[in-house]
């Protein structure tokens, strides 16, 4: 019996094998969505424990790194729409490394603030396409639609963010 | 120029204008928010413990609920319950005259 037939099949030391094997690549992709360390950990963990969970719906020739990732990117999803009333960023991944002098302190932080804004689904894929150079097709295998539909939600969440930031400038040049 | 040709030219202008949006939006985003540094891209403790602890306590709590099923199928009564009420019984029917008397007291 293989490694996925036993996982299937419940062998607790076939799941940590491939826990062992595909943590860093759940791990990263987790973070890449919700920009926190710790909270990238804990949604890690929730993502194998369901994953072992519901073992029994795996075919053992499917393709564990590709369900791995759809699971976590409906759990960094519900994070998302759950911490959405939080509107800081958590702050470990914020300084740029090469900051634009053109774009100032506050001009960033207006950002991070009409970001925070985006509904859910948009700032998943805003995140992932725009920030991450993740390939569309990527970001559709893990999000469960089409790459059409990854195109028309970064074009939309393009829009929204223009349009929040030229809000954000007007009222700022107004109280100025 | 006719309809078709400004269409066109509207159209491509439009698409230029989508292009240098995406673009700049795409800037702004990264000096706000920087892609995760690959140094970071890993978890800085193993998570095996904390899932494996996770997965033990699920199994316990499943097992206990199923003992608990198990062993009570219905009400468990004390043998020495049973023996009192044994008595209690032969009492009420060689004894009928204290029957007045228990209602009297209750």
């Amino acid at each position: 019996m293989d490694l996925q037939q036993r996982f299937v099949a419940g062998d607790l030391e076939a799941f940590e094998q491939l826990f062992r094997d595909y943590q860093r690549q759940v791990y990263a992709w987790i973070v890449r969505i919700v920009r926190d360390s710790a909270t990238a950990e804990d949604l890690t963990v929730e993502t194998f424990w369901r994953i072992y969970r519901s073992r029994t719906l795996f075919r053992p020739d499917g393709n564990f790194g590709a369900w791995s990732r759809r699971i976590a990117t409906n759990i960094a999803l519900d994070h998302l729409r759950k911490s959405r009333r939080e509107t800081e960023l958590p702050n470990d991944l914020l300084a740029p490394p090469e900051p634009d002098p053109a774009v100032s302190r506050e001009m960033r932080a207006r950002i991070r603030s009409a970001f925070v804004n985006l509904p859910p689904k948009y700032r998943l894929v805003a995140t992932l396409a725009l920030i991450e150079d993740a390939p569309y097709e990527e970001i559709a295998a893990a999000a469960g639609i089409t790459v059409a539909l990854v195109k028309v939600r970064v074009f939309r969440a393009t829009r929204m963010l223009r349009k929040q930031l030229r809000t954000l400038s007007a009222e700022i040049g107004a109280q100025s | 120029m006719n309809r078709e040709e400004k269409n066109r030219a509207n159209t491509t202008s439009s698409t230029a204008q989508e292009r240098s949006d995406l673009n700049e939006i795409n800037h702004l985003l990264r000096q706000a928010m920087p892609p995760v540094p690959p140094d970071q891209l890993e978890p800085h403790t193993d998570l095996w413990p904390q899932l494996r602890a996770r997965i033990e306590s699920e199994h316990n709590t499943v097992h206990a609920a199923t003992n608990i099923r198990r062993e009570s199928p219905g009400i468990r009564i004390a043998w020495f319950d049973w023996a009192l009420a044994a008595l209690a019984a032969a009492a009420l029917i060689f004894f009928p005259g204290i029957i007045p008397a228990l209602l009297y007291h209750f």
